[in-house]
């Protein structure tokens, strides 16, 4: 019974989504710009939605109640300060600038929008390497985690590959049809949906067991979690703290599909509406779900090994189909995630690396071709490689935030000081990228100092390469200084 | 004066950041209604950044980013001072 309903309210979903992919489609015109970036007019609700559902979906309801279960309730303290106040403070300093540039000189991706300042195609084809070289394990990961699920969902009935591989083929499918703007709306929908199933479940789960303040006190009887509400422990230090949100938070600005985001937008006002209702609507997400995850743990809640918390909980108090729904949810958005991600990566690829340095004259229509072919040979690369699951992209993909982390700080630098020179901002970028692939794969280089992690002092690294090597070069001559700064204005 | 009022909201940003977490609190295990009181306090900030933020897309958005298009000499570093209110309209 429960299978059928899952199985059902999944295809249910993607036959929903496939329709407004459709739909989105007839609304199309044939350019990369509106594949890509459905030709900058996101309104806000569409902006703020598909940004937080790209971002959280997956992690909020899966991984993020999984540690607040195993650690305690300071995880939403982290996640609050990463996502809803450093990640919306760069959402003004990083993404309200890079608006502006990309409506005055057309830029579609980050590494574009570098090339062009810093006149350097290599610099250009840098950033979108690096960028791959993250995003690619990333996806890859989506795809693992949801051909698990579907084979954990129906027993076996469904082997791991196939559900891969089924789910890479529907992705595929939906990328090439809807682009940025069916891709979107989906998420739109997605993140209202989350956002009102998680507020139904607590509620849900808080009456059955009595109110919050019996579920807490559950956390008190059990030795276990006694101090899980004093604030602080072993696993949250404040420099594991500080380390984790701060990398994280500038991660995510830097993260492809998030990063392209900020170019979408339709007008300023949408700029400062979604600024503005950032955080809030963060804590309306992270509360919830993650203190759903805490008390699963005071009300001994049995998780099976290798299973998220958050189906378990609702197994345990809500009706099966309301959980199913969730659960439905939960794993569409997983692969909204995974849409977004490709729809990026195949941009990255086709413009910052194809056109570039293999076809220079590109016209603009083959170019709309080419980035849906962009999008068949990511994911289905993607696919491949995750039959295989090898233990380096494995790792990879886990320590993407850290990694996008470290182009932040070079590209900050480059887009708020006027010196910043080529020289500076390639070896800002490849040191930063050195060092911390280094302390993933090499002993001798360590992960962590005093505490920080390798991911912040990574970037430490990066900023200050990138300051000292421009303060001893000089510019090239055909580099673009003004470019980032004179004439910038929204009207 | 441009200058000092961006420096007014980079310190602004700065704390909400650094408060977002109240180290003030640290081992307190105290709850309030259900919650701990660090996680109370955490909920309020978030709220009070949320109308920071607001009041910022108000008074001050655009500082730091736009510019008088005027404002081209390669060697002039500062951002010259915008009069109105959103950080210089284009002229």
């Amino acid at each position: 019974m429960s299978l059928t309903l899952q199985l059902g309210i999944i295809v249910g979903y993607l036959l929903l989504a496939l329709a407004v992919g459709l739909v989105a489609y007839r609304l199309t015109d044939r350019t990369a710009e509106d594949f890509y970036l459905a030709s900058r007019t996101f309104g806000t609700i569409v902006l703020l939605f598909t940004t937080f559902a790209t971002l959280l979906s997956a992690f909020t309801f899966f991984a993020g109640p999984n540690i607040a279960y195993q650690q305690g309730p300071e995880w939403i303290l982290v996640m609050g300060l990463m996502d809803g106040l450093i990640f919306a403070i760069l959402w003004y300093v990083i993404g309200y600038k890079q608006w502006l540039l990309g409506r005055a000189y057309g830029y579609v991706t980050l590494g574009e929008m570098l090339g062009d300042r810093f006149a350097s195609r290599r610099l250009r084809g840098l950033v979108a390497g690096v960028s791959l070289l993250w995003l690619f394990p990333y996806v890859m990961l989506q795809q693992v985690g949801a051909g698990t699920a579907l084979q954990a969902l129906t027993d076996g009935a469904v082997p791991y590959a196939v559900g891969a591989g089924l789910i890479t083929a529907f992705m595929i499918l939906y990328v090439v049809i809807a682009g940025m703007r069916g891709i979107a709306w989906t998420d739109t929908l997605q993140g209202v949906f989350m956002l009102i199933t998680t507020w139904v479940a607590l509620l849900w789960v808080l009456a059955a067991v009595g109110g919050p303040t019996a579920a807490t006190s559950t956390l008190a009887d059990t030795d276990a979690t006694a101090t899980f509400l004093s604030l602080g422990s072993a696993y949250y230090t404040p420099q594991w703290m500080l380390s984790t949100a701060i990398t994280i938070g500038f991660g995510v600005a830097m993260f492809p599909q998030v990063n392209q985001r900020f170019f979408a937008a339709g007008s300023k006002t949408v700029f400062k509406r979604s600024f503005a209702l950032w955080p809030i609507l963060c804590v309306l997400l992270f509360v919830p779900s993650f203190m759903l995850g805490v008390w699963a743990r005071g009300l001994e809640v049995t998780i099976p090994a290798g299973d998220n918390v958050l189906p378990a909980v609702l197994a345990e108090y809500t009706p099966i189909w309301f959980a199913a729904l969730v659960i439905a949810g939960a794993m569409a958005a997983m692969m909204s995630s995974s849409d977004s991600m490709l729809l990026s990566g195949s941009s990255y690829f086709t413009r910052d690396l194809y056109r570039p340095f293999i076809d220079q004259q590109l016209a603009a229509r083959r170019e709309d071709m080419l980035a849906r072919v962009g999008v068949v040979i990511f994911a289905t690369a993607a696919f491949a490689a995750s039959l295989w699951n090898p233990a380096t992209l494995f790792e990879l993909g886990d320590a993407a935030f850290s990694g996008f982390a470290q182009l932040a700080l070079p590209v900050l630098v480059a887009l708020y000081w006027r010196r910043t020179t080529r020289a500076g901002i390639t070896a800002g970028i490849a040191v930063s990228q050195a060092f911390y692939l280094s302390s993933l794969f090499l002993a001798v280089v360590p992960a962590a100092y005093l505490g920080w992690t390798s991911g912040i002092v990574g970037m430490g690294l990066g900023l200050v390469v990138t300051v000292v090597v421009s303060l001893l070069t000089s510019p090239a001559a055909d580099e673009r200084r003004a470019i980032y700064f004179d004439g910038l204005s929204a009207d | 004066m441009r200058r000092l009022e961006l420096g007014g909201w980079a310190v602004i940003a700065l704390v909400l950041c650094g408060l977002a977490i109240p180290w003030f609190l640290w081992g307190s295990a105290t709850v309030v209604a259900g919650l701990p009181l660090w996680l109370w306090w955490h909920i309020g900030w978030m709220g009070l950044a949320s109308i920071v933020f607001w009041l910022f897309t108000k008074r001050a958005w655009g500082i730091g980013i736009e510019t008088d298009a005027t404002d081209s000499s390669e060697d002039h570093r500062s951002t010259p001072p915008s009069r109105s209110a959103n950080g210089g309209e284009q002229p």
